[in-house]
């Protein structure tokens, strides 16, 4: 995660000058979210991860049924995970029970079928299944975001802004947390925490993983409260909290969002490895992870039981990051619009024209 | 005292989230009752575990006086017997991990931003987003299914279909082309050139069944140290300092000379004492070519010619180590399945041969260690093309164009060293993580190493092996920092401390 950030923002900085006259155009007279939003619309593939992700997100919140209190909401798909049918025996490759009825080909088996995901070894339906252990990696990776972020925003903006004793007891915190080994503390809880349920083990994670993204908002804080629009507001009289809510937070909000985003692509990889190794989500509950590793030796004969979940993991982290990329950039007050050929020819044309 | 705080943060949260005694308790039986005993007497389980930690101390403090004791494992063994095997193993794993995802990180992030915005750039970015996002575990079982399983399948009854190899060339034609870019025109012809040539290699590592003996043969490294030399010099004096291109020259000449007496070392004194020998040949005899044809700045001839010794020496190991191909697929150990998918060394292979010995540590270590490579190379195209395209926007680079200094010179020395420096801390901490990663893909591949170590530990509630493995990850990544910290110090005079 700490690989990404800071050394990327220099993509396309300093053009010659003629040239941020072009860009500078584009922003003119926009506020500042104006101008994000409008970079991140024009990130390609930072759109296209959104409305996947989206549309993914929908997919499999809609697909099954779920509880909000009391009030329960049908889903959409046929079968539950407590549903055992029977197990579906021909048209089977080698012998083999439950694969997929799912089918692109097109004739007379094109469409969905009765389990387009194929069964498990007791028959449970595979697309419930998947669709399960992806509701629960998702959730399990929105809670440790949001764990992760605030913990990161409070600690990193605290020792920022007050700076001395503060700053180097809640850094030396940072550093301890940091000396942790996430993956085999997390074991020891996951193993404790097989118990109580996946959402512990979500805010546990979370509990461990601000450290960078606190390090990150200190630096910002540091940096920020030198700026003469800091001392402005102070000498107009605002307080402490004033500044550091309305003055200093929004200017850092950028690199905070982008963190957090790259902690969550983060989070669903490291609960799929807990999970496949067995400290994570534990059975009878399900998560992608587990669904994988419970799989994992029937891959040469019943490949889909570990092909769809692997999909799902792939997808969700490959959006979160480009949505990721594409908030850095919209955010990054350096980035320009790259400058393409077209826009060079008409700056050219203009000078002819101005001589 | 980090490590201090943090250790006894672990040692309480394992010790209370954990009963070792769990089982044995459900169990009635009378053998049950006496282990509990036994177990409770030699880990002091009787004793809360705020004060078993500081028992526990006093024996990692006996560092200091020479007496180091981390405790009992729950199979009576010392933590550090189960550590000193394990280390190595991790060690092993994770360094040639590390080393060969820099190496290809390094030279994808360079190329690609060098060629900021062309398609090679943008497959770059496209591929670094795609492994950064694949669980490693996953990867690790398609690598086990296609790489190994198959593969070995495949030696059984080897024939490359034709239809493979047209994809394979197609994708190589497509790497190239995108690489060198371009208009149209120039893009089809590089294309069409990558395209026959892999198809031409393919077709002849299929005809004469290659893969089945395979090795390079004095003709074929004579012609790869020739291009070596060229692209050596290309990169370190430019082709235009005549000395360096012939000492390196000669020096590949020296290479095709030394083949058959290189053959005759390697079968009868075979040992890496001896590798260490041939290469300080290599580094003199570099030495004494620079001397030989040139009076002046004999630095960069020097190394030059040194580059391409050490990299043709290396193409004649790698035949050598090729040679053994056919014996060892031969051996019962192996029994024409050379690709193993399980464990860090063949037990059943005893062989005194060194060549089969390293052929076998290899031959374990490429599943495992391309796992990790797929997963860490994505950090370091990015990381890479970041700080290079940061290090290019700065004046001084600009200055050193405006001198009139050629492209080559601007980029090897003066934006390639700047851009180490960030790349050069990373390092230390890239190590470092790959360690926690390592944990999956040693269970994945059954190594028995550091990760396979705290995976048991975990479940079997087995405290003092768990804290040992903490200990150790814990104090890997507190020198790390330092180490970063210091490097980044001495390399960077900007940076100075206890100012």
């Amino acid at each position: 995660m700490k690989l990404f950030g800071r050394k990327e923002q220099a993509t396309g900085e300093i053009l010659a000058g003629g040239e941020n006259a072009i860009a500078n155009k584009e922003v003119e007279g926009l506020s500042q979210g104006q101008i994000v939003r409008r970079r991140f619309f024009h990130h390609r593939a930072a759109v296209i991860a959104l409305v996947t992700l989206a549309s993914l997100i929908l997919f499999v919140m809609t697909s099954l049924d779920s509880k909000i209190g009391p009030i329960r909401i049908p889903g959409w798909w046929k079968w539950t995970v407590e549903d055992i049918p029977e197990l579906r025996y021909e048209d089977c490759p080698g012998g083999t029970t439950g694969c997929p009825t799912l089918s692109l080909k097109p004739g007379s088996s094109f469409g969905l079928g009765t389990h387009p995901f194929g069964q498990d070894d007791i028959g449970r339906d595979y697309f419930a299944l998947v669709m399960n252990g992806a509701r629960r990696s998702l959730m399990i990776m929105f809670v440790i975001g949001a764990v992760a972020g605030f913990i990161g925003v409070v600690v990193g903006s605290i020792s920022g802004f007050y700076g001395k004793k503060v700053d180097a007891v809640l850094m030396r915190l940072v550093d301890f947390i940091q000396t942790v080994p996430t993956i085999i503390i997390a074991a020891v809880i996951g193993k404790a925490a097989g118990k109580v349920g996946p959402l512990y083990l979500a805010l546990f994670l979370g509990i461990l993983g601000w450290t960078g993204l606190a390090r990150l908002v200190r630096a910002q804080f540091l940096q920020l409260r030198e700026m003469e629009f800091v001392d402005a507001a102070r000498v107009a009289g605002a307080s402490n909290l004033r500044i550091a809510f309305k003055h200093i937070l929004p200017n850092a909000v950028g690199q905070i969002i982008v963190s957090v985003t790259l902690i969550m692509a983060g989070a669903i990889l490291t609960e799929t490895a807990l999970s496949y190794l067995g400290f994570g989500v534990v059975a009878p509950d399900v998560s992608l992870g587990l669904l994988i590793s419970q799989y994992e030796s029937s891959f040469t004969t019943r490949p889909w039981l570990f092909w769809w979940p692997g999909f799902f993991i792939i997808s969700i982290a490959l959006c979160v990051n480009f949505i990721g990329d594409g908030l850095r950039d919209a955010f990054d007050p350096r980035q320009r619009r790259r400058i393409t050929k077209k826009d060079r020819e008409q700056a050219k044309l203009q000078v002819k024209a101005g001589e | 005292m980090i490590l201090f705080g943090s250790s006894f943060l672990v040692y309480n949260l394992a010790a209370y989230a954990s009963d070792p005694l769990a089982e044995l308790r459900l169990s009635t039986d009378d053998g049950a009752r006496q282990q509990i005993i036994s177990l409770t007497r030699s880990l002091n389980l009787d004793t809360p575990p705020p004060i078993r930690y500081f028992l526990w101390l006093r024996g990692v403090l006996g560092i200091f006086v020479g007496n180091l004791n981390l405790g009992m494992t729950r199979e009576a063994s010392t933590v550090q017997e189960e550590l000193a095997y394990a280390i190595p193993v991790t060690v092993r794993l994770v360094l040639v991990a590390t080393i060969t995802a820099v190496l290809f990180g390094l030279a994808l992030g360079i190329i690609s931003a060098l060629r900021q915005y062309s398609r090679f750039d943008y497959g770059m970015t496209f591929l670094a987003f795609l492994l950064y996002s694949l669980p490693i575990f996953w990867v690790a079982v398609l690598l086990k299914e296609f790489m190994a399983i198959q593969f070995n399948n495949f030696l059984s009854e080897p024939n490359i279909p034709i239809r493979w190899m047209v994809i394979f060339s197609i994708f190589t034609g497509i790497f190239w082309s995108s690489l060198f870019g371009g208009e149209r025109k120039r893009f089809w012809s590089v294309f069409g050139g990558a395209f026959a040539t892999s198809f031409v290699i393919l077709w002849a590592i299929d005809l004469t069944d290659w893969y089945l003996t395979p090795g390079l043969g004095p003709i074929l490294i004579g012609f790869l140290a020739v291009g070596i030399a060229f692209g050596v010099t290309a990169i370190s004096t430019g082709l235009s300092n005549a000395a360096a291109k012939k000492a390196a020259l000669t020096m590949a000449g020296l290479a095709v000379v030394w083949y058959y007496p290189a053959q005759w070392i390697f079968n009868n004194v075979a040992s890496y004492f001896t590798i260490f020998i041939l290469i300080s040949l290599i580094v003199l005899s570099g030495l004494g070519l620079s001397r030989l044809y040139s009076k002046i700045d004999r630095g960069p001839i020097a190394r030059t010619a040194i580059i391409t010794g050490i990299l043709s020496g290396f193409l004649i190991l790698v035949d050598r180590i090729m040679q053994s191909w056919d014996d060892y697929r031969a051996t019962d150990a192996v029994n024409g399945r050379p690709v193993p998918t399980y464990g860090q060394r063949k037990d059943q292979l005893v062989t005194e041969d060194f060549w089969l010995n390293n052929l076998d540590i290899i031959m374990h270590l490429i599943l495992p260690t391309l796992a990790l490579i797929l997963i860490s190379l994505a950090g370091w195209i990015r990381f890479t093309r970041g700080a290079l395209l940061e290090v290019l926007n700065q004046d001084y680079i600009r200055t050193a164009r405006a001198k009139g200094l050629n492209e080559r010179v601007v980029v090897t020395r003066h934006a390639f060293r700047n851009m180490m420096l960030p790349l050069s801390s990373l390092f230390v901490g890239e190590f470092v993580g790959l360690v926690g990663g390592a944990v999956i893909t040693e269970r994945v591949f059954g190594w028995q190493g550091m990760g396979t170590l705290g995976i048991k530990a975990i479940n079997s509630y087995d405290l003092n092996l768990l804290m040992g493995v903490n200990l150790l990850l814990s104090i890997l990544v507190i020198f790390g920092n330092l180490l970063a910290d210091l490097v980044y110090s001495a390399l960077d005079p900007r940076i100075r401390l206890g100012k």
